[in-house]
This record gives structure tokens, C-alpha cells and sequence, in this order.
């Protein structure tokens, strides 16, 4: 299940922030949609979808041209999209090393009361220096988050300070990342898969 | 000592300001102390590792000094860093430097 949303916090504000991805699309999400009936993605959404994936900047013509439609039908399906929820933002995704931005990323599994886990994992999502939070149940209910820090001293303060003194939380692991070797968006229209799931559902 | 000062040493304090063990950066053992008396029996409590990792980044007397606010122990954690201590010697001797002083100021307490 994952958790984090929100931007705004109780935490101290954190100097580096970079969003992930262009385009945020929630495969959940749609799947809601769908089952609701209030919106159905059929070829020519997921083919939008997958064009805004690949560049998001580009014109609602350049999209129209290469989809062999309208710009106009684009503008619309966008804005429908848009609309539900589909299409939740655009953001431009920030190699934050080359901005020259020196920090460091960890993964944090936080191992919980299950009775306070919700309670633990709505607070972490307000931290801004946690970018993803999940919760996961193998042996015992955990929390596993993704979070920035500029250096190793500044994520034990702020572990130390604001997550092992939160109630329910019985201890912590957290592996600090030492090279990243790959770092991408779930894509839903690039999964044949999944695209035949929504085609038989349409 | 007055009776204040001896009591403001002693109390417990929020878990907010607590002293929590950890092992190593980011990884928490779930044992933490939230007064002198609690951080005393944590000591033999938690690995010799958390002491080592927690005394050589001079966190016991920061929590000492900015929680508890005792001078007099602070400088004591001071000398013993100073000795370079690891491994049960240095619980043992960590160990008998907080009982003693919290004995010490549970009698005055008593006397008071």
C-alpha cells in the first residue's frame, strides 16, 4: 500500500527536494475509476498517457500529429484525465546531483505496533525529507520509507528526533544507498500486460 | 545541590526528549531512557556496540547536559571518552559511573 501524498509538515524543512518523475499515474487509481464506472481509458487514452510518459512538455499537436488525431481530442482527453485523477501532476524530474545538490538517500524499515502503524506511517508522509512510504507485512507489520538527507549526521538527527520517539515504533533499520543503478516510474501503458487488462475490461 | 536542581536531574522525561539507543546511523534498537534512573539499567540493557556507537559521537553528554542539565556527569562521560574504552570494560565502567552518581543524588534527595 503506498502512503505518502502530502507535502506539508511538523518536521524541519528539508534543504533538498526533487520530485521523481514527469508524470505521476496510478495504476490504483484508474483500476477505481474503471470498477466505478465513471471513467474508462480505452486504446487512445493509454496511447495519450504514454506519449505524456515519454516527453510531458510536448504540444497537444505534436501529440494529436503523432497519434493521428486532433489536437482537440487530445486537449480533451488530457483534461478528462486530469480531471479523475488520473493524471495527478507534471513535474520535471531533477538528476540532482548534476544541480549539484549533495545529499544523501537511505531506506528506512521501520518496524511497528500494528495497532500504531497507520498512525506512524501518516505522520512520516508529512516529513519532507521522506519522499515514498509503504507499508509491507512479512514476518512483522513494517514500514519501509525512502528518505533524503544532506548527510549522515542530519538523517540520525532526524531519526533519532522525530521517528524512534514516535509511539509505536519498536525499532528501526535503515541502509544508506551507496550507488544507485536504476531509478524509474512504473509505467502502465508500457506493460503489454496490464494494457491488455484494461483493453478486455473496456 | 539544592532539592530543585536534584529533581530536575532525576525526573522523567518526555518521550520526545528521551535518549533513544541506537547501533549505528538510522538503526534503532527500540530500547530508549527517558530519566537518569532509566538510562542507568539501559545500559546493561543494550549492546555494548550502541554504548560504543553513542560515547564516541559524544551523544550521552549531550542528552546529559541539554535534557538532565548535570554538569557534574557530563564531565565525568567526558573523562571516560577520553580513556578509550571499548567492549565491556567500557559498560562496566560507563555503568558505575551512572549508578554512582544517581545513587549519590538519590541519597541527597532522601537527606533533603
Amino acid at each position: 500500500m503506498k502512503r505518502k501524498e502530502k507535502n506539508f509538515s511538523i518536521f524541519p524543512t528539508a534543504n533538498i527536494k526533487f520530485k521523481r518523475a514527469p508524470l505521476h499515474i496510478e495504476r490504483g487509481e484508474a483500476t477505481l475509476k474503471l470498477k466505478n464506472n465513471t471513467l474508462i481509458l480505452d486504446d487512445t487514452d493509454l496511447e495519450i498517457l504514454e506519449a505524456l510518459q515519454e516527453d510531458a512538455k510536448q504540444t497537444y499537436m505534436a501529440i494529436g500529429k503523432h497519434l493521428g488525431i486532433a489536437h482537440s481530442t487530445v486537449y480533451d482527453r488530457i483534461k478528462r484525465m486530469e480531471q479523475n485523477g488520473i493524471i495527478k501532476k507534471y513535474t520535471a524530474l531533477i538528476d540532482a546531483e548534476k544541480a549539484g545538490a549533495k545529499s544523501i538517500t537511505a531506506i528506512m524499515t521501520i518496524y511497528t505496533d500494528p495497532k500504531e502503524s497507520e498512525k506512524v506511517a501518516e505522520i512520516l508522509c508529512e516529513a519532507p525529507q521522506v519522499l515514498e512510504v509503504y507499508t509491507s507485512l512479512s514476518e512483522e507489520l513494517q514500514i519501509i520509507a525512502k528518505v533524503v538527507a544532506e548527510n549522515q549526521e542530519s538523517l540520525h538527527t532526524l531519526i533519532a528526533n522525530s521517528v524512534a520517539p514516535l509511539h509505536g515504533v519498536l525499532r528501526i533499520r535503515t541502509s544508506i544507498v551507496t550507488k544507485k543503478f536504476k531509478e524509474t516510474q512504473f509505467s502502465i501503458v508500457n506493460d503489454s500486460e496490464k494494457v491488455n487488462i484494461y483493453k478486455r475490461n473496456t | 545541590m539544592n532539592v530543585e536542581t536534584i529533581s530536575k536531574i532525576l525526573r522523567t522525561v518526555p518521550r520526545e526528549k528521551a535518549f533513544y539507543f541506537f547501533t549505528s546511523i538510522g538503526n534503532y534498537t527500540g530500547v530508549s531512557a527517558s530519566s537518569l534512573k532509566e538510562f542507568m539499567e539501559k545500559i546493561n540493557e543494550v549492546s555494548v556496540k550502541s554504548l560504543e556507537f553513542h560515547l564516541y559521537r559524544g551523544d550521552f553528554e549531550k542528552w546529559i547536559d541539554e535534557t538532565l542539565e548535570d554538569k557534574k556527569l557530563v564531565a565525568e562521560i567526558r573523562s571516560l571518552r577520553s580513556l578509550n574504552h571499548f567492549g565491556t570494560v567500557l559498560k562496566e565502567h560507563l555503568y558505575s559511573i551512572i549508578a554512582e552518581r544517581y545513587e549519590g543524588l538519590s541519597g541527597d534527595f532522601k537527606i533533603l
